[in-house]
Parts: structure tokens; sequence; C-alpha cells
């Protein structure tokens, strides 16, 4: 979508920064996919792969790509140590059941209540709904990583969503290239600004209602500098 | 003496189970563990009106989507079309029906049709209005859930890593994936291995699948396309 390379290491620096210690996590494609270039090499988290990975490791060295080891998109990957391989069915008995304690995931639009709508513009674009549903229905904590508008300027933050759902009531946090959002049972909450961006600049292309955390974290642009 | 259990077969024999307007079900992931001997096979021999059904459409080049390309599919069962950008040109225009299942749901509905079930019951998408329209409904303790029926082909193709003449099978890696689910669901299993070993050589603790599921073992000659990564 022609996004700058610093847009997208800022945000998916942002969504590392949730990763904690032990957990389980899927991570959709796109800028979620970027996630683990920003975690602490001490950092002992397991990445999930929808297609039936548990332990994926980083991309390997060039020419030593394994066409039969590859992430939910299709791209080579690596295993980790202790990591495992399953049927696709298998993958997502993990996801229902509750195993994943984190999905970051992209999305076309995302509610103030938090519904997720993020599989089809009807007549123009068809991803298809994948295993973001359930996903999004399971997973104890839900990451949307997404521009805060479209490419025509449109707020991709919405009171109500206009896209038909994924699933409703999911969404626990949005990182967008402005800022981040807590998804609360009041609304959502601004917590987080990306500089040199004001609350002015945020409401001006938000169309959702929102609130504002007692306190605002501002992240300088230093934020990735050397990556 | 005869060989007992043998399966395996040339690709012409296995071509006769294939004609227009069957189901078939297929195995892969974005083309990872789609069997391409088999893809190739039923391009060249021109099989149209085709129902797929399978995790997703690949790519035009790669996988599936070949067929989907060539307007041999009159429509698919599946959970994301997205790297196929064809599929979605001809679903928006009508030319091709796409019914969407969520992938671990569909990924079930397969598992069903091969384990002799009927359907399965989820509340994952009893409140979408996309996914629970024209499905019945059940109520399960203070869940709304939807009956979501099973899945079964005429055909089934796959493709394994190794596999003895029985069909006793082992997958490579991720490229397991729906393999071993739509090993169970065909009427007719029709394997592409890219190892074929004699009945009973492969250690039967590491076995995926049990070869009762297949029909027949077809020789692989390997990926016939260029994946999306070695482009860049």
């Amino acid at each position: 979508m022609g996004m700058g390379k610093a847009m997208k290491s800022k945000m998916a620096k942002r969504a590392a920064e949730e990763i904690k210690d032990g957990m389980i996590v899927n991570l959709g494609i796109g800028i979620p996919s970027l996630t683990p270039d920003f975690l602490p090499s001490e950092r002992f988290v397991m990445f999930q792969a929808e297609n039936g990975i548990l332990g994926m490791g980083s991309s390997p060295p060039l020419m030593q790509e394994d066409e039969n080891l590859c992430n939910a998109g299709g791209f080579p990957v690596t295993l980790n140590q202790g990591g495992s391989y399953f049927d696709s069915a298998t993958a997502f008995g993990m996801i229902r059941k509750g195993y994943i304690d984190m999905t970051i995931l992209g999305s076309l639009e995302v509610s103030e209540k938090g519904d997720l709508a993020n599989w089809i513009v009807p007549g123009k674009r068809v991803p298809g709904i994948g295993g973001a549903t359930e996903l999004a229905a399971r997973a104890k904590k839900v990451v949307v990583v997404m521009t805060h508008t479209d490419k025509n300027g449109n707020s991709k933050l919405v009171k109500s969503c206009r896209l038909p759902l994924t699933s409703r009531r999911c969404v626990d946090m949005i990182i967008t290239d402005l800022g981040v959002f807590q998804v609360v049972d009041e609304g959502l909450v601004l917590t987080d600004i990306f500089e040199p961006y004001t609350i002015a600049d945020i409401k001006e292309k938000t169309d959702a209602d929102f609130s504002l955390s007692e306190q605002i974290r501002y992240i300088p642009e230093s934020f990735i500098e050397g990556v | 003496m005869k060989k007992p259990y043998n399966k395996v077969v040339s690709m012409e024999e296995a071509m006769g189970h294939f004609f227009d307007g069957m189901t078939i079900m297929f195995g892969g992931f974005g083309g990872v563990g789609s069997p391409p001997g088999l893809i190739t096979s039923i391009l060249e021999k021109g099989i149209k009106n085709i129902t797929l059904i399978g995790n997703d459409t690949g790519f035009p080049d790669i996988g599936i989507g070949q067929l989907i390309k060539h307007k041999r599919v009159k429509k698919v069962i599946a959970s994301h079309i997205g790297s196929n950008p064809i599929a979605g040109e001809l679903m928006s225009s009508g030319q091709m029906e796409v019914e969407f299942s969520p992938q671990g749901i569909l990924a079930e509905r397969m598992r069903a049709g091969g384990v002799g079930l009927e359907g399965i019951i989820t509340e994952i998408g009893a409140d979408n209005e996309y996914l629970a329209e024209g499905k019945e409904t059940i109520t399960i303790g203070p869940k709304k859930c939807v009956i979501e029926t099973a899945l079964t082909a005429k055909v089934s193709i796959l493709y394994a890593k190794k596999a003895d003449e029985f069909g006793n099978l082992i997958y490579d890696k991720s490229a397991r994936n729906t393999n071993p689910i739509v090993a169970m669901a065909g009427e007719w299993t029709i394997v592409e291995a890219e190892e074929i070993v004699p009945f009973g050589s492969i250690c039967a603790e590491e076995i995926i699948t049990p070869g009762v599921f297949v029909d027949m073992v077809v020789p692989s000659k390997g990926v016939n396309w260029t994946w999306a990564w070695e482009k860049q």
C-alpha cells in the first residue's frame, strides 16, 4: 500500500511490547509478521501458525529456504527448539480451546465496541474469512495493527462497522500509525501517541468516539532509530 | 507372487477417476502441500465445472489456483481466497460461486466427513449474519450455536512426503496442513507421494495417515511452479 518502512516498523515495534515471556502468539500476515524482529533476544515466546506449526522461527537465510516449511502466508520460516508440526484441525483446536495468549492481526475497520471487519469489501476485494473469526473470538488478547485511515483518508476506526463483520466485540487493542487505543466496556481509550502527532490530529482523523487515558504516553520518533 | 495391498498406480490410471462436474477436495495451504502432478494432469485432461473444497485457492500459478485461473471451477468451498486475485474477480463478477467457512470450522467440516459424522456444532460464527445465513441453529446451555454440515468429495487429492504401497503416509513439515484431513474425507483418495516405499517399511509409530483411508498412490515429480518467495 506504499506504506513506508518506518511507519510499519514503529507499529510492529509497539505491538512487540505486548508480547511477554512464555506467551503463545499467533501473527497475521503483513505488519503483524514483522513484530518478531523487534523482540529482545532473551524473550521466550512460541509463535503458532494456523497452517500447523508451534514454535515457528525466523526467516531462513537466502538459498536455505525449505518449500515445505512456510508460514500461513506461504513464506519460508524455520522451526525453533521444542517446535512441532500438526494438521490444520489440530491448529484450530489449539485456537478454539483458548491456548493462544495473543493474536496480532490486520484489519479494514474496527468499531468502538471492538467489532472486527477484515474479510471482504463487497464488490471490490475478497481476502476471505480465513482463520480470523476463530482467532479473534478465542485468543485471550486480540491486538489489531492497521493504518489509521484508508487510502482515501477515511477513518478505519468507526462508530459501527460498515463492512461485513469477521467477529463481534473481540478487539482489545488497536495500534495505528498515529497512536494506540485500548478497547474497554465504555469504548475506546487513547493511550499512546506517536510523535509528532497530537490529540487534535487524532481527533480529526477518527470517526469513532474515544476518551483519553489519564496518562498518555508520547512515543518519540527516535523509537525506531537504528532499525 | 502378488504383492499384498499394492495401491501404487500410474498417473494415467489415476486420471480415470476424474470427470466434468465432479467435486474434488484438495490438500494444501497456500499451495504448500498441494499435489503438483495431479493438478497438472487434471488441467491437461480438460476437466471442468469442478466444485473444489479446500483451505484456500492458492496463487494464480501455484497449487489449486491454476484450475481457477483456467476457469475450470464453478464453485469453491474455502476459507480464504486473498492470495489468488483471479478467484476474487470471478466471484465478484458472478462467474464462480464461493462459499466461505472459517478456517478451523472448514477443517472440522472436512474432518467430520472423513470420520463418518454428519456435521459439527459450534458457537463460532453463530452471531455473524454472513456465516450463520441459512444454517440451522441449536442452543446448548447458554450458547447459541450453528450446525455446520460435513464435507466429502467424489475424489480427494493430496500430497505426502512418503507412502508405502498400502498408502500409509507421512508428511513433510508444514506441508502436512490439511492433507491428513483431506485423506480421510474423499470417497476415493489419491495420494501423490514424493517417495514410495515397500509395504510395511514405514515405522508404525511415525505413520500420520493409516493406509486404510487411501485408494491410490502415484509417484510425484515434485513441484512444477515457482513459489512467490522465489521471485524476490
